[in-house]
C-alpha cells in the first residue's frame, strides 16, 4: 500500500521538521530571534551522541541522557556568548548572526568527527512492526512516539508553570519584564538550553534512520518553512506545520517527476507566504500609531 | 580635523564633498587603473583575475546593497539573480546578439523577475520575506537543474567567447576592463540614485512605512523597485561571472553564494557604498589568505575541510557582535580618532544598551 | 464648503466601537483641537482620515474630494500631512534629510531622469533644499541640520517631527499630542508656532491635545470625544463649561 508508506515515512519525517521548527518558534518566542542554526544544533547533537553511544560505547539510554545534558549546556553557553550580546538589535543581524554561528558549528563538527557520514546504531533499530499490511520501521515509530512525548512534555511544562508566561513576558517588552522582577537572563537562558535539548531529541531520534554528517543540518531550511506553515508563534504550529511538509514531500517526491519533491517544501513555503503569511495559527497584530 | 566650509547647497548635493575627497579618489582610481596592467607585466595573471573577481562580486554587492543596505528588504536568495542573469546572457550570446545588447536584455530580464517576485513581497517583512527569497532561491536552483534544453540541466554550458576589436574576453586583462567600466557605471548610476529622490524614499521606507506612507510615499512602488534595480544589477553580475569563469552550473548558484553575498554586504557595512568593495575584497581575499595560511598552521587545524567557512562564519559572528557597522564603520571611527587626536573620547562610539520590544505588534 | 468633512464616520476593532458616528467639519485657516480622555478614539480619527485605517460607515471629505478610499500614500498627494503620537522619524539618516524626504510629494522626476542623475533633477533638489532651509529658519533648527535623529533628545525630534510635515506644504496639517513631553517653555514655543503657521504658512491646523493651556491659547474651536462619540464642538470656553465633557473628565 504505497499511500500508507507514504503517510508513514512522511509522518516520521515530518515530526523531524516538527522538532527543529519547535525549537525555532521555542526561542522566537522567548526573545524574538530567528535562530537559523537549529537544524545545526540537531546535527551535534546527534554527533554528540554517536560520540557516546558509539565512539566511547556507553549504553544507549546513558548515552542519550549524557547528550540532552551536554546540549543543554552547550544551548546555555551559546547564549551568554552570542546571543545575550545582540539582545535588541534588529532581526537581520540576528539572522546572520546565527547563520554565521551554523558555519562555525558544521566546521567544528567536521574536525571533530570528521566529514565522512556514520551510522549510528539504535536498539530498536532494525526492528519492524505490521500494521495491518504496512510494515513500520522500529525507529520511525521511535521518532513519532518521541516527538508525541516530548509535546506532552512541553505542554505540560508551560500551561502549569509561571515560567511559560515570564518568557512571554520578556520576549514583548524585556526592559518592562525587568521591572517586575522577571529574571530576563536566565530565561533567555533556559530558553536556548531547552530549544537545543530539543533539537538533540530531534537528532537522536533521526541518526538511526539515515547516516549523520555535518551537512545534515540543512534540514533546517525545511523546518523553517514548517515554522512559517504553522504560524511563527505558535508551539503546535509548528509540529502541524512540519506534518504537512513531510507528508507533501513525501507524495510529491513519489507522484511527480524527479526533483519536485525537494522543491514541494518550498512551493508550500511560498504559497502559505503569500495567501496566509501568519500561518495556520496566525500571532501576529498590527500596531496601533 | 578638515572643517569643510560649503557656500553652496549643491556642494551637499556633489558626490564629492571636498576636495580632499577629490584627490584621494582620483589617486585610487589612478591605482586601480595602473594595476592590473603592472600586474599583467609581471605575469601575475592570477592576480588580475582575483581583483577582477571582487570587482564582480562588487556588482553583486551594489545590487544587494541597495535592496538590503538602503530599503530594508532582505534577501536571503540573491543567488536566483545571478542564476538568471548568467544563464540569459549565456543563452542571447548563443543566440548571436553581440555582447552589451546580452548583457543589458539578461539584466533587463532579471529586474523584470525581481519586479515579479517583489509583488508577494510587499506583504512580507524580516523573517518571513527572508525565508521566501530563500524558497524562491532554491526553486529557481531546481528549475535551472532540470530545464535541461536552456540551460544544460547539471551538466551546465560553457560560455561563448566574445571579442573586442580582435581580443577576446577570456584574456584576463580585458575581461579584467570589461567589468571595471561596468562597475563604474552601475557605481555612479547607484550614487545618483542615492543622492535622488528615488533614493532617500528608499531609505525612508527602511526605517519607518509608516511615515513613509504619510510622506506621500508609495511602499509597493518603492520597494518594487528596489528589487527590480537589484535583481538587474545581480543578473549584471552574473553575466560578468560567467565570462570570468567560462562555464555556467547550477552549482555555481546555491544559497552558499547568497549567504556569500550577504556576508559581504554585512562585514563591509550596510548602508554604505564603500561598504560593498571592503566587504567584496574580505570575502574574495579571505580563501586566498586561508589558503595561504593553511601551510604554516599545525596539521588538524590547517587540513580541516571545513576550515573556510568556519572562518567565515566566525568572523560574521565577531563583526556583528563586536562591530554591528561593518568594515566601514570600524574604518569611520578610526578616521575619526586620528583627525580628532589627541581630542578623542573613548565614549565617542559606545554602544547604547539596547533592550527587546516585540515587533509582532507592527 | 468646509476644507475637510467627516461624516457619521464609525470603524470597529474586533467588537470595540472605537470611533461611533463622529461628524464635524473644520474651516480653512482654523485651529481645531480634538480633546478627550484616553482611549477617546482622537488618534483612531486621524488615522482614519491619513487612511493608516479603513472606515466601516461614513465618509471623508477634503476640499470636495471623498477621500474614504483613497490609499495611504495618496492622502499626502491631496495636501494632509501628520506627525505622530510617538515620533515617526527616519531613524538612521540626518535631520536634513529627514526633511527633504518630507519634500516628496513634490517630485516631478523619474526614475531613469535620477539615475542619470541630469540636471532637472539636481535643479529639483535645490529648489526642495531651498523650501527646507525656510522651514528650518522658522523652527530655528539650524543646529542640528547634519545630526543623526538618533541622537537628539526627545523635544527636538517633536519640533522636527513637525518641520518635516511643514516641508510637504500641506494645506490641512495633523498634530498628534504635539506637546506631550514637552516642558512648559517647549510648550510655550510650540503655541507660537501653530501661529506662526497659520498666519504665516496659511495652513489649517487639526490638533490632538491634552495640554489644555495649549488648546485655549491656539484653537478656535474644540471637539470634545469620549469613548468613541461625539460630546460636542464649539469655542474653548464653551468646551470647558460644557457639562458632559466635564462628566466625561471628572467622573459624575
Amino acid at each position: 500500500m504505497e499511500v500508507a508508506q507514504l503517510l508513514i515515512s512522511g509522518i516520521s519525517q515530518g515530526c523531524v521538521y516538527g522538532l527543529i521548527a519547535l525549537g525555532f518558534v521555542l526561542i522566537y518566542k522567548a526573545t524574538e530571534m530567528v535562530n537559523f542554526a537549529q537544524g545545526d544544533l540537531m546535527m551535534v547533537g546527534a554527533f554528540v551522541g554517536y560520540g557516546f553511544v558509539v565512539l566511547w560505547d556507553w549504553p544507549f539510554i546513558l548515552g542519550v541522557g549524557a547528550t540532552l545534558t551536554v546540549m543543554a549546556v552547550l544551548g546555555v553557553v551559546l547564549e551568554r556568548l552570542i546571543v545575550r550580546p545582540m539582545i535588541g538589535e534588529p532581526p537581520f543581524a540576528v539572522l546572520m548572526l546565527t547563520i554565521g554561528l551554523g558555519f562555525v558549528l558544521r566546521s567544528v563538527a567536521g574536525a571533530i568527527w570528521g566529514n565522512e557520514p556514520k551510522s549510528v546504531p539504535a536498539p530498536y533499530a532494525g526492528e519492524v512492526v505490521h500494521i495491518g499490511t504496512v510494515s513500520v520501521g522500529m525507529e520511525n515509530i521511535a521518532i513519532v512516539l518521541g516527538t508525541a512525548v516530548l509535546c506532552t512534555l512541553l505542554f505540560v511544562f508551560f500551561r502549569y508553570s509561571r515560567i511559560g508566561i515570564a518568557m512571554q513576558a520578556a520576549s514583548q517588552n524585556q526592559l518592562a519584564a525587568f521591572y517586575v522582577g522577571i529574571p530576563v537572563k536566565r530565561i533567555f537562558a533556559l530558553v536556548w538550553g531547552l530549544s537545543a535539548v530539543i533539537s538533540a531529541v530531534a537528532g537522536i531520534l533521526v541518526a538511526p534512520v539515515s547516516l549523520i554528517d555535518p551537512n545534515m543540518g540543512f534540514v533546517g531550511i525545511k523546518a523553517f518553512a514548517a515554522a512559517i506553515v504553522g504560524g511563527f508563534g505558535s508551539l503546535p504550529g509548528a509540529i502541524i506545520g512540519g506534518l504537512t511538509i513531510g507528508i507533501v514531500e513525501q507524495f510529491a517526491g513519489f507522484y511527480l517527476p524527479a526533483g519536485w519533491g525537494d522543491t514541494s517544501a518550498y512551493i508550500i513555503l511560498l504559497l502559505m507566504l503569500i495567501i496566509r503569511p501568519e500561518g495556520i495559527f496566525a500571532t501576529m497584530q498590527k500596531k496601533k500609531v | 580635523m578638515r572643517f569643510v566650509l560649503k557656500t553652496r547647497y549643491g556642494q551637499d548635493l556633489d558626490h564629492f564633498k571636498h576636495n580632499g575627497q577629490r584627490f584621494w579618489y582620483g589617486l585610487l582610481g589612478a591605482v586601480v587603473l595602473a594595476l592590473p596592467i603592472a600586474l599583467s607585466i609581471l605575469h601575475l595573471d592570477y592576480f588580475v583575475g582575483e581583483l577582477t573577481f571582487v570587482y564582480i562580486y562588487a556588482v553583486a554587492g551594489v545590487g544587494l546593497m541597495l535592496l538590503v543596505g538602503y530599503t530594508g528588504q532582505v534577501s536571503l536568495g540573491h543567488a536566483a539573480f545571478l542564476a538568471i542573469g548568467a544563464y540569459a546572457h549565456v543563452y542571447f550570446l548563443k543566440s548571436g546578439l553581440p555582447f552589451a545588447v546580452s548583457i543589458l536584455c539578461a539584466g533587463f530580464l532579471t529586474a523584470i523577475v525581481g519586479g515579479v517576485i517583489a509583488i508577494p513581497a510587499l506583504r512580507m517583512t524580516g523573517i518571513y520575506l527572508a525565508v521566501a527569497t530563500l524558497a524562491f532561491s532554491r526553486i529557481v536552483e531546481q528549475v535551472v537543474g532540470h530545464w535541461d534544453s536552456v540551460t544544460g540541466g547539471h551538466r551546465g554550458t560553457s560560455v561563448p567567447d566574445v571579442n573586442f576589436f580582435g581580443i577576446s574576453i577570456f584574456e584576463p586583462l580585458v575581461l579584467h576592463f570589461v567589468v571595471l567600466v561596468i562597475l563604474v557605471f552601475i557605481l555612479v548610476g547607484a550614487l545618483n540614485l542615492l543622492r535622488s529622490p528615488t533614493g532617500r524614499a528608499m531609505i525612508a521606507v527602511r526605517d519607518s512605512e509608516i511615515s513613509a506612507q504619510a510622506m506621500g510615499i508609495s511602499l509597493a512602488s518603492v520597494k518594487t523597485t528596489a528589487f527590480a534595480i537589484s535583481a538587474g544589477i545581480s543578473g549584471i553580475a552574473g553575466a560578468l561571472l560567467a565570462h570570468h569563469s567560462g562555464y555556467v552550473t547550477p552549482e555555481t548558484f546555491t544559497i552558499l553564494l547568497s549567504i556569500e553575498l550577504l556576508l559581504m554586504v554585512v562585514v563591509g557595512g550596510l548602508g554604505s557604498m564603500q561598504g560593498v568593495f571592503y566587504g567584496a575584497i574580505f570575502v574574495v581575499l579571505l580563501p586566498t589568505v586561508i589558503a595561504f595560511v593553511r601551510d604554516y598552521l599545525p596539521d588538524d587545524v590547517g587540513q580541516m575541510p571545513g576550515l573556510q567557512p568556519g572562518l567565515f562564519g566566525l568572523i560574521l559572528v565577531l563583526f556583528l557582535v563586536f562591530e554591528p557597522l561593518g568594515i566601514y564603520g570600524r574604518w569611520l571611527k578610526i578616521r575619526q580618532f586620528f583627525s580628532e587626536f589627541p581630542l578623542y573620547r573613548n565614549a565617542t562610539h559606545k554602544r547604547q544598551k539596547t533592550y527587546l520590544r516585540t515587533e509582532r505588534v507592527r | 464648503m468646509s476644507m475637510l468633512e467627516i461624516n457619521e464616520v464609525s470603524i470597529s476593532f474586533g467588537g470595540i466601537k472605537a470611533v461611533n458616528g463622529v461628524s464635524f467639519s473644520v474651516e480653512k485657516g482654523e485651529v481645531f483641537s480634538i480633546i478627550g480622555p484616553n482611549g477617546a478614539g482622537k488618534t483612531t480619527v486621524f488615522n482614519l482620515i491619513s487612511r493608516f485605517y479603513n472606515v466601516d460607515q461614513g465618509t471623508i471629505v477634503f476640499e470636495g474630494q471623498d477621500l474614504t478610499t483613497v490609499s495611504t500614500h495618496q492622502v499626502g498627494h491631496h495636501g494632509i500631512a501628520r506627525t505622530f503620537q510617538n515620533t515617526e522619524l527616519f531613524e538612521h539618516e540626518t535631520v536634513l534629510n529627514n526633511l527633504m524626504i518630507g519634500h516628496h510629494v513634490h517630485r516631478k522626476t523619474n526614475l531613469l531622469k535620477e539615475i542619470f542623475y541630469l540636471p532637472q533633477v539636481r535643479n529639483q533638489d535645490l529648489d526642495f533644499r531651498k523650501n527646507v532651509e525656510d522651514v528650518i529658519d522658522l523652527m530655528d533648527l539650524q543646529n542640528y541640520r547634519e545630526q543623526v535623529i538618533g541622537s537628539l533628545p526627545y523635544g527636538a525630534r517633536k519640533m522636527i517631527e513637525i518641520a518635516r510635515a511643514l516641508c510637504m506644504q500641506p494645506k490641512l496639517l495633523l498634530l498628534d499630542e504635539p506637546s506631550s513631553g514637552l516642558n512648559p517653555e517647549e510648550t510655550e514655543d510650540l503655541s507660537f508656532w501653530i501661529e506662526d503657521i497659520t498666519e504665516e504658512l496659511d495652513i489649517t491646523v487639526l490638533m490632538v491635545e491634552h495640554d489644555m493651556n495649549l488648546v485655549n491659547q491656539v484653537s478656535d474651536r474644540v471637539m470634545a470625544l469620549a469613548d468613541g462619540e461625539l460630546l460636542a464642538i464649539g469655542t474653548p470656553k464653551e468646551i470647558q463649561e460644557h457639562p458632559e465633557v466635564l462628566r466625561a473628565y471628572l467622573g459624575n
